[in-house]
């Protein structure tokens, strides 16, 4: 029994072994040596490229954008998929269109949401700036202007999440038993109060574990950014994972790359124990 | 027709929308206007991007461009292999591990089935270095198996199909065996049977994802023989290419096309599908 059982898990050992456990491994151990030139052995360097990675400041600035991404992509695509999911989840006439509409754009990948939005956003013939051209304002640059392009890849980002969390509010709202509502009316409490106080706090699992997908796909998702900015102007769009790439696949710098990468797997260690620890603990789903 | 339909129909026709609903359409509207902006793009001569003319004429030759300019058939049959490909092999790996996880004595398996888990949190792509270097290792660069085999040992696989086994109830499991089959004939006539709608939702979140996957394929493939169909788009559509607008929305929405369509006609099982692999 036992044999067997190991001989059925082996497939997926062998497979999770190189492609996840031994790469997270291989890229720590790679965060502390410093390769050598021309052949030569690698050396032993410590934390030291930790110390060169924390005296960068386009580091700090990368680390900076994609704290500033998390919270401005975070809070309003939950608000606004808690508002898609009690909109449709009410009385509304085309309710089968507006649920649609809401949920079509998570179908798509996020290389086509940038292709489509790049119509929007682009300096001289973007639908935004012929719009704004229309109605007498000057053109603004979306994506070119420091101050705004992260703003503007966090408005896209937006669009594409927010109906991928409505639907997991949406499946919670519906299993929330009618008497509560009932009882509700019958004390006469008001719509608000009843939100505030009852429909909420039932969704509190549903909000954390939403909490939680955002949190990984805000670390993991850079796709957007190979269309939209490529982390310009001046890394004013940079996020950690298009950094690692940048510096493993342009500038050659595999140590680097390898450093933070360890700094995501850090992010990503927090978030996990976040899950086991909190989410685990306060849902039951089944 | 009575008067009180009348009545009800007319008022369905005639009653002020509330606040609500008008505010619901509104952000329906503007959620789906990217999506019908693209369709405008691509459908009409480029010199109709802003100029919304009701009766602009239509036109293909955006498609056709787009069609002529990048090898959009060997795309389309890059992602159609690499789809197929991972979820068979995430299928069958998955099979095995989550019948070994539910069903097997094997020590130390919680602290077994917890490191699985990881693997829900660090993806392929967030060590794409080292894994990079693996598949360059493996001579797997600019194959599709490449691009595939990273994913195939999928924690959300092994753990969706873990949790409807262990709802399986023994005794069916005994019926088989006093008939006289073996492990592999349980799982093959009584576990995987019995899981079909797991296997539905997963298959459908799985061939969304790779579809619609792009950094990994991206660092892994270098020609045409490999791309699938996103990094095909990223690489037509980048804007220091200087592809015509119409064009590059056309290509888009070729490469949009075939899931959205699946999509449109089977929404509710799309969205259970989701419901049913993020709800853990």
């Amino acid at each position: 029994m036992q044999l067997y059982g190991a001989l059925l898990l082996l497939p997926a050992a062998v497979l999770l072994t190189t492609f996840a456990y031994l790469p997270t491994v291989t890229t720590v151990i790679n965060s502390l040596f410093l390769p050598g030139f021309r052949g030569a052995p690698t050396e032993f360097v410590g934390l030291e490229n930790y110390q060169v990675l924390f005296d960068d400041p386009t580091f700090w600035k990368v680390a900076r954008n994609n704290l500033i991404y998390a919270v401005g992509t975070i809070p309003t695509s939950i608000a606004l998929a808690l508002g898609m999911a009690l909109f449709v989840n009410g009385k509304l006439r085309g309710r089968g269109f507006v649920r649609m509409a809401y949920f079509t754009p998570t179908i798509l990948p996020m290389i086509a949401a940038a292709n489509i939005w790049m119509f929007f956003y682009a300096p001289q013939i973007g639908l935004f700036n012929k719009l704004l051209g229309m109605l007498g304002f000057s053109g603004v640059n979306w994506l070119g202007d420091p101050n705004l392009a992260l703003s503007s890849v966090i408005v896209m980002s937006v669009w594409k999440e927010a109906g991928f969390f409505m639907i997991f509010y949406l499946a919670a709202l519906q299993s929330m038993p009618p008497e509560l509502k009932e009882a509700a009316d019958l004390e006469g409490t008001s719509r608000w109060s009843f939100f505030w106080r009852v429909t909420f706090p039932l969704l509190m699992p549903t909000t954390l574990f939403v909490l939680i997908n955002a949190l990984i796909n805000s670390v993991r998702v850079v796709d957007h950014l190979f269309i939209l900015t490529k982390g310009g102007p001046n890394n004013a769009t940079n996020l950690l994972l298009y950094y690692v790439y940048e510096n493993a696949f342009s500038f050659f710098d595999r140590t680097t790359a390898a450093t933070i990468t360890v700094v995501i797997l850090l992010v990503l260690a927090v978030v996990a124990t976040l899950k086991f620890t909190i989410l685990d603990r306060r849902t039951h789903y089944q | 027709m009575n008067t009180t339909t009348a009545y009800a129909h007319r008022s369905r026709f005639f009653s002020i929308p509330t606040l609500e609903t008008v505010a619901a359409w509104l952000l329906a509207i503007i959620w789906i206007f990217p999506l019908l902006y693209a369709f405008w793009a691509a459908f009409h001569p480029s010199e109709f991007m802003v100029n919304f003319a009701l009766f602009a004429p239509l036109t293909l030759e955006n498609f056709t461009n787009a069609w002529s300019q990048a090898p959009f058939a060997r795309y389309y049959l890059n992602t159609f292999a690499l789809v197929t490909g991972v979820v068979i092999g995430q299928f069958v790996v998955c099979t095995l591990a989550a019948f070994a996880f539910a069903r097997f004595p094997i020590p130390g398996k919680n602290v077994l089935f917890m490191l699985v888990l990881i693997q829900l949190f660090v993806f392929p792509e967030v060590l794409i270095v080292e894994n990079y270097r693996i598949a360059s290792e493996l001579g797997l660069i600019n194959t599709i198996t490449g691009i595939g085999l990273p994913y195939v040992a999928s924690a959300l696989g092994i753990f969706l199909l873990r949790q409807t086994f262990k709802t399986i109830p023994r005794e069916l499991e005994d019926a088989a065996r006093i008939e006289g089959c073996n492990w592999l004939e349980i799982l093959w006539k009584v576990y995987v049977p019995l899981a079909k709608p797991t296997y539905l939702a997963y298959g459908l979140v799985s061939i969304s994802h790779h579809w619609n996957n792009f950094i990994w394929p991206l660092v892994v493939t270098n020609s045409v023989e490999s791309r699938p169909l996103t990094v095909g788009l990223g690489v037509f559509s980048a804007p220091e290419t200087g592809v015509n607008w119409a064009t590059v929305s056309a290509a888009t929405l070729l490469s949009i096309a075939p899931l959205l369509i699946a999509f449109l006609l089977f929404q509710r099982q799309f969205v259970q599908s989701f419901l049913r692999a993020g709800i853990r």
